[in-house]
């Protein structure tokens, strides 16, 4: 959408084409050309240099997904080595030392939570965008404050309050924390949306006498996809990813097995590794805990960016 | 009529807030307050805080040697990671959206695979954190095996035998540290900036162009001036991700528990925070690091918003 705007449709894009507009004389032309002159040296610094951040962001990144593919042998020698056998041996290793409980984990607290921070997120942004009464400033800016506060600043307390409910180490514990500390980016993003949405098929509703919930769920909800959508995405991403909170309530309280989610389980399986030092199983595992994200990344890129730089634009 | 109408409508607006704002504030806002309540108590964070010592804890903080070092070290952050960030970001930015060749009219246009470049620097912030710190943990292995030493020692800037020690040295660990977070936030305000960017009317530029302005020029007078509010933006939340980095110190530098070493040249307060709570059994300390860390965080926010202010432009 945005990258439309700057670009120029009938350009020609080979290169020694001359600048400026077709038929252009006098001055405009010259000026232009000065202005591409100027580009070439900063065009090939530039580009060189985008080149070299591109390899190392993504060269970390490859030499972990062909690392799940050496063995220890080739892992211990050099960097540079190639995979010599393309086998899934590491790949299975790593689904059976815990993996796959992690992945199934992590998978049944995300289902709850992500709908319920979604529903619960769009419950209170729909109200405080389309209803006047006291204390809506108020109860905005609470929970729109909690954009700014880092987690760990919370992580003393929060411990104690879960522990009091006796939800530590507990899906439900885990699933309305993420709910809560999702809640602040969720709401400020679909406050936004639901005020630029027209009211007058709500009115339309309303007069037809739907009760205000199921004006809510039938008119509203269905109108507010594409800001659903983006910030749905933003907080399957964002609890997936998690790794601070499970670490400090998921962990084992009574000698009972922890649930560990992927992030948490991935740094314990680290620091197993560093004494059986099956590192190729490592990255296979690490592979695995990549994909889900790297395929949401790549079919929703677009909302994906649109939806994590959205809470920093005003 | 009317009134039931009302009637009706508020308690609608009862049942849709009463659950979202119950679940918030017992896990988000309570424990934050709660924070600086205990803050005032001498607690070993087993049982709940039974003494109350007021100001005792924040007058021993200025007094802790491990403190001030970390508060410095977080200075450091500071100043280092936001700057760096915004330069390479706004660069990339200014690459992909007007650094093109040319571009018909005005010559306005990003450089030939913007689209590809965008979704690779951007790739780093879809990562868990848990991830990035296994990658970098055997990027910067301190012998040959590790990518950064295979590179140095490819360079030839050292050899198999003496390979660098990155997150051991007490030299570098900080800017190891550092590096990561750059790595790891420069897609993501390049995303931010183009955004803004593209919201500068293209006539800006062809009336710059016009006038004779070169590229370097256009940048520095057109560009840069009116992103001025997202660079606002920026360093704020910049600001405080560089008070965190919790989760990279913590498991990348050495140290018995929340790294923080060698020697605590890698300590944050983050981790130092951590250690007081969860292994010194100094609850009460660390949380009125928390609220310290808080107001630090708050105070820059504030000042940078302040000092930067500028008139705004609507176009």
């Amino acid at each position: 959408m945005a990258a439309d705007m700057t670009q120029t449709p009938p350009a020609a894009p080979g290169a020694g084409t001359p600048i400026g507009k077709p038929g252009g004389s006098g001055p405009g032309t010259e000026r232009s050309r000065r202005f591409g002159e100027t580009g070439a040296t900063l065009n090939v610094f530039g580009t060189g240099f985008m080149v070299i951040w591109g390899i190392m962001v993504l060269g970390p990144v490859l030499w972990v997904v062909l690392g799940a593919f050496k063995n220890t042998g080739e892992l211990n020698g050099s960097a540079w080595s190639w995979p010599h056998h393309w086998s899934f041996d590491a790949f299975s290793r790593a689904w059976h030392t815990g993996i796959s409980t992690y992945l199934k984990d992590t998978v049944i607290v995300l289902v709850f939570s992500v709908s319920l921070t979604m529903l619960f997120g769009a419950m209170a942004a729909y109200v405080l965008a389309r209803f006047e009464f006291r204390g809506n400033r108020f109860i905005y800016y609470l929970f729109v404050s909690g954009v700014m506060l880092p987690v760990y600043l919370a992580l003393v307390p929060l411990f104690f309050q879960v522990s009091k409910l006796h939800m530590l180490n507990t899906y439900q514990g885990l699933i309305l924390v993420y709910v809560a500390f999702s809640m602040p980016f969720t709401v400020f993003f679909l406050h936004a949306f639901f005020r630029t949405l027209p009211s007058a098929v709500f009115e339309a509703a309303l007069i037809d006498g739907a009760s205000h919930t199921r004006a809510f769920f039938q008119v509203m909800l269905p109108m507010a996809k594409p800001g659903l959508i983006s910030v749905g995405i933003f907080n399957i991403l964002g609890q997936w990813n998690q790794y601070l909170l499970p670490v400090v309530l998921m962990q084992s309280q009574h000698g009972e097995a922890p649930h560990y989610m992927l992030s948490q389980g991935l740094v314990s399986l680290m620091v197993a590794q560093g004494y059986s030092g099956d590192f190729p199983a490592l990255f296979a595992g690490m592979t695995i805990a990549m994909l889900p994200v790297m395929a949401v990344y790549l079919s929703f890129q677009r909302q994906v960016q649109a939806g994590l730089t959205a809470g920093t634009l005003k | 009529m009317r009134l039931r109408k009302k009637t009706r409508e508020r308690l609608f607006i009862a049942s849709f807030l009463a659950g979202p704002l119950a679940v918030y504030l017992v896990f988000v806002i309570w424990p934050y307050i709660e924070t600086f309540g205990y803050s005032l108590t001498e607690w070993s964070g087993v049982a709940p805080p039974t003494k109350t010592v007021w100001f005792k804890n924040y007058v021993d903080l200025f007094h802790d040697s491990v403190f001030l070092k970390a508060l410095g070290h977080n200075m450091i952050i500071l100043i280092v990671f936001p700057t760096v960030t915004i330069v390479l970001a706004m660069f990339f930015a200014f690459m992909l959206n007007v650094g093109g060749r040319r571009g018909g009219l005005g010559g306005v246009k990003g450089i030939r695979g913007s689209a590809f470049f965008r979704i690779i620097f951007f790739f780093p912030q879809v990562l868990s954190v848990a991830i990035i710190v296994i990658l970098f943990q055997a990027a910067y292995e301190s012998n040959s095996v590790g990518l950064f030493n295979a590179i140095v020692i490819k360079l030839g800037l050292t050899d198999a035998n003496h390979p660098w020690e990155f997150l051991n040295s007490p030299t570098f660990v900080l800017w190891c540290i550092m590096f990561i977070l750059v790595w790891q936030w420069v897609g993501f305000y390049l995303v931010l900036f183009s955004a803004a960017m593209q919201q500068i009317p293209r006539d800006y530029y062809e009336a710059a162009l016009l006038d004779g302005a070169g590229r370097t020029q256009t940048y520095f007078k057109v560009t840069m001036p009116l992103l001025w509010d997202s660079v606002q933006t920026a360093w704020v939340y910049l600001a405080v991700a560089a008070m965190d980095a919790f989760a990279l110190v913590a498991t990348l530098t050495p140290g018995s528990s929340f790294g923080g070493g060698p020697d605590e040249h890698g300590e944050v307060l983050a981790t130092y925070l951590m250690r007081n709570f969860q292994v010194l059994g100094k609850a009460g300390y660390a949380c009125a690091m928390g609220v310290v860390i808080f107001f630090i965080t708050l105070i820059l926010s504030l000042v940078v918003l302040r000092a930067t202010r500028r008139e705004r432009l609507e176009y």
